[in-house]
């Protein structure tokens, strides 16, 4: 404030404004350097955008919104439709959830609230470490170990036990829906395990106390307390968790067996969006083959940004309630 | 004076944090329907004290308590004795307010009832309404009961929070300096409340504020380095203290 300025020599009161001028100068520099950085994000977003879309216009141009509804894709024959992929991305990832959130979220819980203290670093670093390793290594993983196993075991038992629903009947092939959904669960464990737990172990002391002065059992407590006051962290967690499930390709082409059919089975081969485009955009022999494939990346795209979209508004919903913190200083 | 059993009473009770005693042992009596203030400088193990009586001291990291604490005349540390029935005899409010973001007021105030169980609907409603009127807060929310507890004020919370301690209707309830974050205004309906509590419960409050305690205890005990000072009736402890560091602490010379 200029107020404060020393009033003393001109000098050095031209040197302090110096100094002062400078320093907003130095602001302004970094100021236009990040603000670079923050669009640059938006910009690149949408230069993503407009070569899909450029690649994928003859496909746009003769398929139409149609695509996403049609099951045929004939390379061959020039006839293409994503609907069998857009299935089947959305059955894996809406599978893998049903068996990553409840186990993850339980791990969570355990970690922070129940587990002895020696056990909860060691466990949780480990877990974390799941998550380091290559997709391409829990494709060959679940090549080698979990397909004969679901195959010779679990499947047979599943289709005994459950065979009246359609989801578990048919033929068992071993390469299916159901293994690529279980694959992508296990990788996602990590990320929502260890979102959730950061979530967890950030929610105050004071609020476990207040549950637990009421006479609440460490298991009241988490339900009474600490996982409302998580809620909008742990919803976080569990959409970080789909949106790595909706995208990822190489394990999920491993073992989902790449058929483009639509099946009520979960036993049944099926196919993601991800994993055609990487299977067959080598392979792609037609100008609209290629193009095709661009336009399920395009698909792609826009679904991971409409199913963030939502889950942004789901956490801001939840989040409403006072979850977020801002009163509780 | 007929021979009353106190309703809380310690005996030789130290608290223990890892290797280092918090608390030092300490023998009081705290009769009931009274206020009982316990004052000290800070780290001089009142909150600790407090703490042993409901047991949540032992939820700390190495914590743990020799000697007694009688409820009734029964030992809380007993083998058989539960922690989540003591917690229910024994409520207690934080220095903060600590609402439960997610809830509702009624929510809040209903919340040990519901971790009880056991209640029909109307039954909650008629209680939350009565701990609402005895927290002096039922006026105030009455018309927005199911709205977030976080748009209270800081003094209204603290008021929610003791409704909730009040509402599964404890004998004893501890208060460890729930005025300590409040503005004058709050801090003044919280001590206002305590005259009528005590009608109904016992309460043992941890103060920072000589004035506060000198206002509103029936009782004082000082601490001072986790040991019990000095303890006796407030009027007296305040006006002809027996032990000079009692009288150098509430005349303000240290602490």
């Amino acid at each position: 404030m200029a107020t404060t300025l020393p009033t003393g020599g001109l000098s050095r009161r031209a040197a302090t404004l110096k100094a002062l001028t400078g320093a907003v100068r130095g602001d302004q520099i970094f100021r236009i350097l990040l603000t670079t950085a923050a669009l640059a994000i938006p910009a690149l977003l949408l230069a993503l955008l407009a070569v899909l879309v450029r690649g994928a216009r003859p496909a746009i141009a003769q398929f139409g919104v149609g695509f996403a509804a049609t099951k045929t894709w004939d390379p061959v024959a020039g006839q293409f439709g994503a609907f069998p992929m857009i299935v089947g991305t959305l059955l894996t990832s809406l599978v893998a959830l049903l068996i990553a959130v409840p186990l993850s979220l339980g791990v969570a819980v355990y970690l922070t609230e129940f587990a002895p203290g020696f056990l909860r670093r060691p466990v949780a670093m480990t877990i974390e470490l799941l998550a380091a390793i290559p997709s391409v290594v829990y494709g060959l993983w679940g090549v080698f170990v979990l397909i004969p196993l679901l195959q010779h075991a679990v499947f047979p038992f599943l289709r005994s036990l459950l065979g009246f629903l359609p989801l578990f009947r048919g033929v068992i092939y071993g390469p299916s829906v159901l293994a690529a959904s279980i694959i992508l669960a296990i990788m996602i464990m990590p990320f929502i395990m260890s979102v959730a737990r950061e979530v967890l172990l950030a929610v105050p002391g004071s609020q476990r106390e207040a549950a637990m002065a009421l006479g609440a059992t460490r298991w009241e407590a988490v339900r009474t307390a600490i996982v409302p006051y998580a809620r909008s962290g742990l919803i976080g967690a569990i959409i970080l968790g789909l949106g790595r499930a909706l995208g990822e390709t190489m394990a999920v082409t491993m073992l989902i067996g790449n058929r483009h059919d639509i099946s009520a089975s979960l036993f049944a081969p099926g196919y993601t969006m991800a994993a055609a485009i990487a299977n067959e955009f080598n392979e792609a022999a037609t100008p609209m083959h290629y193009a095709a494939l661009t336009y399920v990346a395009l698909l792609l795209f826009v679904i991971t940004v409409l199913v963030n979209a939502a889950a942004r508004f789901l956490i801001w919903r939840v989040s409403r309630g006072g979850v977020s913190g801002r009163n509780s200083a | 004076m007929t021979e009353v059993l106190p309703r809380v009473q310690t005996s030789s009770l130290t608290a223990i944090y890892g290797k280092v005693a918090a608390v030092k042992s300490v023998t009081l009596e705290f009769a009931a329907n009274q206020v009982h203030a316990l004052i000290g400088p800070s780290g001089c193990g009142k909150s600790t004290f407090l703490r042993t009586i409901n047991r949540m001291h032992e939820m700390s990291v190495g914590g743990w308590v020799t000697g007694k604490v009688l409820l009734d005349g029964a030992d809380v540390y007993g083998p058989d004795v539960s922690v989540i029935q003591l917690r229910r005899r024994v409520g207690m409010v934080f220095q903060k307010p600590t609402p439960f973001p997610t809830k509702s007021i009624y929510g809040n105030v209903a919340a040990g009832l519901v971790i009880e169980g056991g209640r029909s609907r109307a039954e909650l409603d008629r209680i939350v309404e009565r701990s609402l009127q005895r927290a002096a807060l039922w006026d105030e929310v009455k018309d927005r009961l199911k709205t977030s507890a976080m748009a209270l004020s800081g003094g209204q919370q603290q008021r929610l929070c003791l409704a909730r301690t009040i509402a599964p209707e404890p004998e004893v309830i501890l208060l460890d300096e729930p005025t300590a974050s409040l503005d004058p205004q709050g801090t003044q309906r919280i001590e206002e409340l305590m005259f009528e509590l005590k009608r109904d419960f016992t309460i043992i409050i941890v103060t920072h504020n000589m004035q506060q305690a000198a206002r509103v205890s029936d009782t004082t005990t000082f601490f001072y380095l986790g040991s019990m000072i000095e303890h006796g009736a407030t009027r007296q402890m305040f006006t002809t203290p027996a032990n000079e560091q009692t009288e150098a602490y509430i005349t303000g010379r240290f602490g």
